[in-house]
């Protein structure tokens, strides 16, 4: 849990060397640790929770304990180079709010979520059920995921708000989907930036 | 888990505390510049120290004290029973702030009733006891003073300061007036300046102490009286901005003294009015009326964004590569999280680096001075990083 996964591994080739970074929902810090070891990135990480708070501050992670969904009043405009948000929209209420506020306190937003549409889903769908993946370990009456939604979903909610899709793919047992990730892949990785 | 010492009582120290302690004293010769103009010439500070500086002298920790702490930070003094330092759950060997491997510093601020030069001792001018004619001294001097001590005991760079509240001011103020001087600052529970609420109780507490007929103009030490009447009142409405609207009615709810009312409107009824009485006497017999006017102007008066044109971001400026620990309580009203998330913001604006724990604790203000696992968790981690970054 705490180590580098691959999908960490994955997000932190998409930031550049020495950037100024924001992740929002950053958990116990790994990910920001790494950036900082390996590529000489700063930042801070955004969390609500005591624990992934305390370990942050055990790495040397800084951390700001705050609800995302009072936004980010305390980040001027434009004020890091990668706002990471990853495996965290589906947590708030406020998603399209917190959007915006991505893109308007990073040059580039990099976001992560689960693929509603990955097929496994969809077949359990059909089948009369909702799923429980390991994706979405949850069954549908105690899942934190306030907010599902696909791929394709999320296209159609960036260019509502005027967001510039930068890149986009599928992520799929430790490997990229570019071929139809709507279909294909479990998480969803998109790379956006304000209009 | 047993540390040497263990099984033995008396002298020898307990597990985890620091044993008795002892005070010293440091006189100053040369006259101290206030920012009010006027200057302090000679004076006295007392302090304590904990723990041991090591060789490269790069492992000194200052703690600042609040409204009405002192330099007795941690362990006991050997002729007093129970007489525990005010932050005694942090400082010691194997506790957050840890005396094993950083030497702490608490110092006595100029002003106080505790020891360092005071209202209570004779005016060279005069020959009799300053009183109300005390300068009025600021968070910035203060922070001064601490600054020439740490001259006098040979240490150039702190490690850290730390401190909660009033010493939270203090433990910012360092960042901006000596920022060559330290490497982190760690505050909680405090507030880039006072509320126009916060003024608000202030004055009310002074009003009381000043009205006081035993007060005589704050001179009141040669009619051989105490102004005990406004100290109680004023510590009586303190106490109640430092506790919880929840706390205050697990403690107490509207438990009675009797079974029966009263129908008294000056006995005591209910057990919140007996202890904020207590809390009154107790406090009015140890504290000198002076020393709460000034403390309290001190809180009044700081306000770093000030010179900057009410820009705290401008002021932080200062601060460029410190490194910062800001730590607030959600159920204090008195320096409430929004306020402790101002200095946060200045910070982030600066890039500096700053980590930001909101504990939800239900003790309001008097939370910094308690135990809690994740409060004392952060403390501790952070910490341990500065110790680990320690050079030998």
């Amino acid at each position: 849990m705490s180590e580098v996964t691959t999908e960490m591994e994955l997000i932190a080739d998409l930031v550049p060397a020495g950037a100024r970074v924001l992740d929002l929902g950053c958990g116990d810090g790994a990910l920001l640790a790494h950036l900082q070891q390996a590529k000489g990135c700063s930042g801070y990480g955004v969390e609500i929770d005591d624990a992934n708070v305390l370990a942050c501050a055990r790495r040397g992670v800084n951390v700001v304990q705050l609800n995302l969904e009072e936004g980010l009043a305390l980040f001027g405009d434009r004020s890091f180079d990668v706002v990471l948000q990853l495996q965290t929209l589906q947590h708030l209420r406020n998603t399209e709010k917190m959007l915006r506020e991505t893109a308007r306190v990073g040059r580039m937003g990099i976001l992560s979520f689960p693929n509603f549409a990955h097929w496994p889903n969809r077949l359990s769908v059909v089948q009369g059920r909702m799923p429980v993946t390991r994706t979405l370990p949850y069954q549908w009456y105690d899942t934190p995921n306030i907010r599902v939604g696909t791929f394709a979903d999320f296209e159609v909610l960036a260019r509502r708000n005027g967001l510039q899709v930068l890149d986009s793919f599928g992520f799929h047992a430790g490997r990229v989907v570019r071929r139809w990730p709507n279909l294909r892949a479990s998480v969803a990785v998109f790379r956006i930036a304000g209009g | 888990m047993a540390a040497p010492g263990f099984f033995f009582s008396g002298d020898r120290p307990q597990m985890g505390s620091l044993g008795h302690v002892t005070p010293q004293r440091q006189r100053f010769d040369a006259p101290l510049p206030l920012r009010s103009g006027a200057q302090i010439g000679g004076y006295d500070l007392v302090y304590e120290t904990y723990g041991r500086l090591n060789a490269a002298r790069s492992n000194a920790v200052l703690v600042c004290h609040a409204l009405n702490a002192s330099h007795h930070v941690a362990g006991t003094y050997a002729d007093q029973p129970k007489s525990e330092g005010w932050w005694d759950n942090l400082v010691g060997p194997g506790k957050p702030l840890d005396t094993d491997r950083f030497f702490v510093i608490g110092i006595n601020n100029l002003g106080s009733c505790f020891g360092s030069t005071g209202p209570m001792d004779v005016n060279p001018g005069t020959g009799r006891p300053w009183g109300a004619d005390f300068p009025v001294v600021t968070v910035e001097d203060w922070v001064d003073a601490q600054a020439r001590l740490l001259d006098v005991l040979g240490i150039d760079q702190l490690a850290a300061v730390l401190g909660g509240s009033l010493g939270g001011m203090q433990a910012l103020s360092w960042t901006l007036r000596h920022p060559q001087r330290l490497g982190e600052c760690i505050a909680v529970a405090t507030a880039p300046n006072l509320s126009a609420q916060n003024i608000a109780f202030n004055e009310v507490a002074r009003r009381a102490i000043i009205t006081d007929p035993d007060f005589h103009d704050g001179h009141f030490y040669a009619h051989g009286v105490l102004p005990r009447r406004g100290l109680r009142v004023a510590r009586m409405i303190g106490h109640i901005t430092y506790l919880s609207d929840d706390s205050m009615e697990e403690k107490f709810g509207r438990q009675m003294r009797a079974a029966e009312l009263g129908y008294s409107t000056q006995d005591i009824e209910f057990q919140i009015e007996s202890y904020l009485r207590y809390q009154g006497d107790k406090f009015s017999e140890y504290f000198d009326a002076n020393t709460y006017l000034l403390i309290t102007r001190a809180l009044d008066y700081f306000d770093p964004a000030a010179a900057h044109g009410g820009d705290l971001a401008a002021a932080f400026a200062a601060a460029k590569d410190k490194r910062f620990t800001i730590v607030s309580f959600t159920t204090d009203w008195r320096f409430s999280p929004a306020r402790s998330r101002e200095i946060v913001k200045a910070l982030v604006d600066n890039r500096i680096d700053v980590s930001y724990a909101e504990i939800d604790a239900p003790h309001g203000h008097d939370a910094f001075l308690l135990e809690d696992p994740r409060y004392h968790g952060v403390l501790r981690a952070t910490f341990d990083r500065i110790a680990r970054g320690l050079k030998a």
